[in-house]
């Protein structure tokens, strides 16, 4: 420690930044709006924790938390169960035009996905599932991303266990569900997770197509509640700390996943 | 039976005996008609199995990126109905002052966001250093703001940067400056925004360098230390040209996410409607919020399509100069 004291102060000051936003989002949201805006400011909280009651007046929180959690979850189970099929495909089943069909999914993957959005509008639209939760789901169910997250991981895999099980006569349905995936569990967790973390910050999508308050995702209805005319910062404060905890905490819990998941996926991919 | 059992092949030649051997096809190779039904099936398999994905790419990806560009060719009607103008949004696009300084500012935050890369990679190479303790603490702390919603950190610091009521110009008016109205204050306005931008984004490049750096064998820098080469030395001649590679991916996917701004932007400029009653806005204004404000505002949407094209075009090409340029600084082990 002694050693390295002089880059702990460097670090220390460093993670002092990073924080201090968060500590002055708590001080906020336990304060009065009186108080929140006296000059100079009290640098220490109230104990005012009806403004997270409040959150729930403004805004149907409790209906767009479950909107969040239904649209990250079912993503995130939806992606990782057909991306891990098609890139099982990809990466072991022999079949013609393989090279071709994952040349034209890389080339998704390299779009930027503003490009996708009028036309996905449309469909959604003509399908009459504007402000509904299918919107907020069905596109993310498929993801170029994954498929080449997982396909990657696969080809990593040792192939003994799939060979001696095809000699056993177990077929590809049977080698997918029973080797591959569970062997495969940590490519499945860090995708899980990176689908996680951005469904429940999405913003772009969610606010196009839900504008119905009661539909909206957690993202979608603070910046709706910033947009109107008064702004109460200790109210404001309370829910967005509301709206992130969950994942903050899913996160800190899973820290070491995620983090190897990034590290894969950023220097591979 | 012991041929499948042998680790797969390496070299070509090997993999065309087998192939040969087992009447399949090679990868890379057109597809010789299967031989018995074993192969049949299994390239069946194939195809179900990529079904679902490849239909929702269909359907909504692929689709979608020619209908966006023969949308960029259209005109929409106040009804949804569009009609064929040729180039007319790209001509209306190449004179419109606000596309301009869309574009201007969203370059001008991409350049600085870049800033997080040296951060990035000093913090990564401290927490790196030999003995280091409270690493996964830091760490920790380093990526809160890598997982909270943008839409949140936008707010707390739009509440940080308030021109009256802000911590920051409180903390400011103690050593007795006194601060703008930063989010709000057109000379200001970008430059919060970047510090917003490098703030949120360092934790995320940390993990990549981290593991960057922890794939540098220790060898090297053993013998540099032998070589008689300080903590200096062996960060400039060492650390910095293995490390390039790990740069240069950070550079271009940093690069391809700030030119797509949105969500922070969206509500430090003072959400939707709010926003155009911001000062500051025509400094703040990105390419992809002009997006969504002709897309789903003022429905005009062949030129709002028009938009995205040019920013498709301006990816393509920022990405393709690094490319080009890598050869100068990247050094491959």
């Amino acid at each position: 420690m002694r050693k390295n004291l002089g880059v702990h102060t460097i670090l220390i000051a460093a993670a002092l930044a990073m924080v201090a936003p968060f500590c002055w989002q708590i001080v906020t949201s336990l304060k009065s709006l009186s108080n929140a805006t006296k000059v100079p400011p009290s640098l220490l909280p109230e104990g005012r924790w009806d403004n997270y009651g409040k959150v729930f007046d403004v805004l149907p929180f409790g209906h767009q938390f479950l909107n969040t959690v239904l649209m990250a979850g079912l993503r995130t189970i939806g992606q990782v169960l057909f991306c891990s099929m098609a890139a099982y495909a990809f990466a072991r089943l022999r079949f013609p035009g393989r090279n071709v069909l994952f040349g034209i999914l890389l080339s998704v993957l390299m779009v930027p996905p503003q490009l996708f959005i009028i036309p996905q509008y449309q469909i959604i639209s003509s399908l009459g599932w504007l402000n509904s939760l299918q919107a907020l789901v069905v596109p993310g169910l498929f993801s170029a991303f994954g498929v080449f997250l997982l396909r990657q991981f696969f080809l990593g895999l040792p192939k003994e266990l799939e060979e001696a099980a095809a000699i056993d006569g177990a077929g590809p349905v049977r080698i997918y569900w029973s080797i591959v995936l569970p062997l495969a569990r940590p490519g499945l967790v860090a995708l899980a997770l990176l689908v996680l973390l951005w469904s429940w910050n999405d913003l772009f999508w969610p606010l196009v197509v839900n504008t119905d308050p009661g539909k909206m995702t957690l993202s979608a209805g603070l910046a709706s509640l910033q947009g109107q005319f008064q702004t109460d910062y200790p109210v404001l404060m309370a829910g967005s700390l509301l709206a992130s905890l969950p994942i903050i905490a899913v996160f800190t819990v899973l820290q070491r996943q995620f983090i190897q998941g990034i590290a894969t996926s950023g220097i591979k991919g | 039976m012991t041929t499948t059992m042998t680790p797969p092949h390496r070299s070509a030649t090997a993999g065309a005996r087998r192939g040969a051997e087992r009447g399949g096809w090679r990868r890379g190779r057109a597809p010789r008609r299967g031989r018995g039904p074993s192969r049949r099936k299994e390239a069946l398999w194939g195809y179900a199995f990529i079904a679902p994905t490849g239909l929702g790419i269909a359907v909504f990806y692929l689709w979608p990126v020619l209908q966006t560009a023969y949308f960029s060719l259209t005109e929409w009607g106040a009804f949804g109905g569009h009609t064929w103008t040729g180039l007319d949004n790209y001509r209306r696009l190449s004179s419109d002052p606000e596309v301009g300084r869309a574009l201007v500012n969203t370059l001008t935050y991409t350049g600085l966001g870049l800033l997080s890369i040296p951060l990035a990679i000093g913090f990564a190479v401290l927490l790196n250093r030999k003995g280091m303790r409270f690493v996964g603490f830091y760490r920790t702390l380093f990526f809160l703001p890598v997982v909270t919603m943008p839409v949140a950190i936008a707010m707390v610091w739009r509440w940080l940067y308030n021109g009256d009521y802000g911590l920051i110009n409180y903390l400011l008016s103690l050593i007795g400056i006194d601060g703008p109205n930063w989010v709000a204050d057109p000379a200001t306005a970008l430059y919060a925004l970047v510090v917003v931008g490098v703030w949120s984004s360092v934790g995320y490049n940390l993990i990549i360098f981290l593991a960057g750096l922890q794939a540098i064998p220790k060898e090297y820098y053993e013998a540099a230390a032998i070589d008689g080469a300080g903590p200096f030395r062996q960060f400039f001649s060492v650390t910095l040209p293995l490390l390039s590679p790990t740069a240069f991916f950070v550079s271009v996917v940093s690069v391809i996410g700030s030119l797509q701004l949105f969500d922070l932007v969206y509500v430090m400029a003072g959400s939707g409607a709010g926003a155009r009653a911001n000062p500051a806005f025509p400094r703040l204004e990105t390419v992809v919020q002009l997006f969504y404000d002709r897309a789903f505002v003022t429905n005009d949407r062949g030129y709002a399509a028009a938009i995205v094209m040019m920013l498709l075009l301006v990816i393509v090409v920022l990405t393709a100069v690094q490319f080009r340029f890598q050869k100068r600084w990247v050094h491959y082990a």
